[in-house]
């Protein structure tokens, strides 16, 4: 049975990691993330996991990858600037393919920035946190029962993928209180995929022995599967090699296990990579996400009763982004396209490159304050 | 019976990449030995933890669930690994520069959580990966790439630290006495709570090549001038105290471990005993 709860965004992500199997939760202060910290400190030990703030935001991640490593569900959670200091570690995640749900509430940047204002504006930092190549997964909340949803599909494409896995909140749904309805515990349960073990003789275990494409292997430690974890580029077994063969094959197969997969079957899982709402009749596409998702809403609605055909096309999963559609809606809409965010544009760019043209419109704002529904009303009669 | 060490090394990765007459080759012995004494079972009850530098590739030649991780966060991974699997023994190798340097951080907070990790710092006074750049160890008025007109930075002294940082269990001993270094292992591998085990080891190609000890028994000649015994060195007076390093174990206590009072953590959310007050701690403050 659905639940209906009461809750700000942070509270239900932390809340969803616990149910998504989460036994470890390690992280340091920071606006406007820290509720994900104090609920993980209440909960985690009622389940018998475990909470640590460490004494840094590096430390915040590493001993969160360091319990992931040996099996353990893990997550932490910060905003920008503790993205920006965790960088080297998520690499050393995509590299070791160690499975982590990274939650980023998102405020103003950069540097310190406007730490109690809201922003979306590590959009970009998301799809490249850290030197080097690799693909990103990050999945962008747009409503409190997404914080929770979202949450839960994080740790399930994380072990899925074998990657640290981004889910970005941003300080306006982070905060923003109020009634959500989550699905039955039961069907999150069901949902749950736990990481893929070699299941043969130890002597046979190669943890990254996987065809192109393929997340590695990676046995729960101390089971008598001995292995060795390096951020150095690795052989089957491992262990650190130069070998120009082996490490071209490690970065297309870091690449392609996340890009080409998701583009050949058009997703990375079975659920909605993005929502649509009033399109099908639309003679405007507007393209939000996250909470400025939420005012979208309201400006197509006033839009439409203004005789203006407005339809909304919400990414959820930002990166990869759902290309295919987001070419579609080119095609259809042709410059009739209105994308409003809280950065320079950093998802527009993306649509750019997808549909190749940039005669799209767009309502951009990076001051820390959301963006108006009249305002988005305002610019999409303009351009109509 | 000579001791039959391929049981507990990864052979086919053989010989190690460190430069002939390292003293990290006496420091893996030692471990091994001292793994050995303990009777941990190395399938299912060992992780060793290393970081970047010389001392890295500690992790890669020993079998047993071993990580090789970035550098400085050497002991924030292993903490998360020891505190997610409470049982397991985790022996955290890590250099000089990785753990006083640029993991000084999280170094004086394992030692303030008293985390029971098993600690072993290779401190052999410079970066030697990076060929030759002063560390926090590095004696002031040495030559280094880094320091081309001569060494100025003050020194770490290693164990001052981690006792002032609140680790349980302080020794030091150096790679010219396999045995005793053996025994040290031994005793902080027994040790409930953080284990600061420095070795002092050498570097005669990076330390030693512009400082007058450019083979390993010069070098090794010099470690053995700069440290004494802690008995000893407890009668120097202070002006000698200064040039010498103390060797031995410089601080055993006993205090609640980390992993142990989380136990109590989770009791109290399980409602198995009452909230963790100022009461449950003799030191308050």
């Amino acid at each position: 049975m659905a639940r209906e709860v009461i809750g700000n965004g942070n509270e239900l992500a932390a809340e969803a990691a616990i149910d998504a199997g989460a036994m470890f939760f390690s992280g340091y202060p920071i606006t406007p993330s820290s509720e994900v910290m104090h609920v993980a400190s209440d909960l985690l030990p009622e389940v018998g996991g475990k909470f640590i703030q460490m004494e840094d935001e590096i430390g915040g991640i590493a001993a969160a990858l360091g319990a992931s490593m040996t099996g353990v569900k893990s997550f932490t959670a910060t905003s920008g600037p503790g993205i920006s200091l965790k960088a080297e570690q998520i690499g050393l995640g995509f590299i070791a393919e160690i499975p982590l749900v990274i939650i980023n509430v998102m405020r103003g940047g950069p540097s310190t920035g406007l730490p109690t204002r809201v922003s979306q504006a590590d959009i970009g930092q998301a799809q490249y946190p850290t030197h080097g190549d690799y693909a990103s997964i990050t999945l962008c909340a747009g409503s409190l029962t997404e914080c929770y949803t979202q949450t839960v599909r994080g740790f399930n494409l994380a072990e899925k993928y074998m990657t640290p896995v981004f889910v970005l909140l941003d300080e306006t749904i982070g905060h923003m209180h109020g009634k959500a309805v989550l699905p039955d515990l039961e069907e999150v349960k069901a949902s749950i995929v736990n990481r893929a073990t070699f299941d043969g003789a130890p002597a046979d275990y190669k943890p990254y022995d996987v065809p192109m494409n393929k997340p590695a292997v990676l046995n729960p430690m101390f089971k008598g599967y001995k292995y060795h974890i390096t951020g150095l580029h690795h052989g089957h077994e491992g262990f650190p090699t130069e070998d120009a063969v082996q490490c071209e094959f490690n970065i297309e197969r870091l690449v392609g296990k996340i890009n080409v997969v998701a583009a050949e079957n058009d997703g990375l899982d079975d659920l909605p990579d993005y929502e649509e709402y009033m399109l099908d009749d639309a003679e405007v596409c507007v393209i939000a996400y996250g909470s400025i998702g939420l005012g979208a809403y309201e400006a197509v609605n006033k839009l439409r009763e203004q005789g203006i055909k407005a339809g909304m096309f919400r990414p959820i999963m930002l990166w990869p982004s759902p290309a295919k559609r987001i070419a579609e809606l080119g095609e259809k809409f042709k410059d009739k396209i209105f994308i409003t965010e809280l950065n320079m544009g950093q998802y527009s760019k993306e649509i750019e490159r997808i549909i190749k043209r940039n005669d799209f419109t767009t309502l951009l704002k990076a001051n820390g304050r959301p963006i108006a529904p009249a305002d988005m009303v305002a610019k999409v009669k303009e351009m109509m | 019976m000579a001791f039959n060490y391929d049981k507990y090394l990864r052979v086919n990765k053989m010989p190690t990449l460190w430069c002939w007459g390292c003293g990290d080759g006496v420091i893996l012995k030692a471990t091994i030995r001292a793994i050995e004494k303990m009777g941990w079972d190395m399938n299912t009850e060992v992780c060793v933890v290393s970081g970047i530098g010389c001392s890295g590739r500690f992790s890669s030649y020993i079998d047993c669930n071993t990580v090789h991780t970035t550098h400085g966060r050497t002991m924030a991974y292993a903490t998360g690994i020891k505190l997610a699997n409470p049982k397991i023994n985790v022996i955290v190798v890590a250099g000089d520069g990785d753990s006083l340097a640029i993991g000084g951080n999280h170094t004086i907070h394992a030692c303030r959580r008293n985390i029971n990790l098993n600690f072993i710092l290779i401190n052999n006074f410079i970066y030697g990966l990076t060929n030759s750049q002063i560390s926090p160890t590095t004696p002031q008025g040495m030559w280094c790439v880094s320091a081309q007109n001569g060494n100025i930075d003050p020194t770490f002294n290693a164990g001052n630290l981690a006792m002032g940082a609140g680790a349980t269990f302080v020794s030091r001993e150096a790679v010219i006495d396999p045995k005793k270094l053996e025994k040290m292992l031994v005793k902080g591998f027994s040790h409930k709570g953080f284990s600061f085990m420095e070795v002092l080891s050498n570097c005669h190609i990076n330390l030693g090549r512009k400082n007058k000890m450019a083979n390993a028994m010069e070098n090794l000649n010099w470690i053995d001038s700069i440290t004494v015994p802690k008995k000893k060195w407890d009668e120097l007076p202070p002006e000698e105290q200064m040039n010498k390093l103390a060797t031995g174990v410089l601080k055993e206590v006993e205090q609640p471990e980390y992993t142990d009072m989380y136990e109590e953590v989770i009791k109290a959310a399980q409602g198995k005993r009452g909230k963790i007050t100022q009461a449950d701690f003799v030191k308050k403050i």
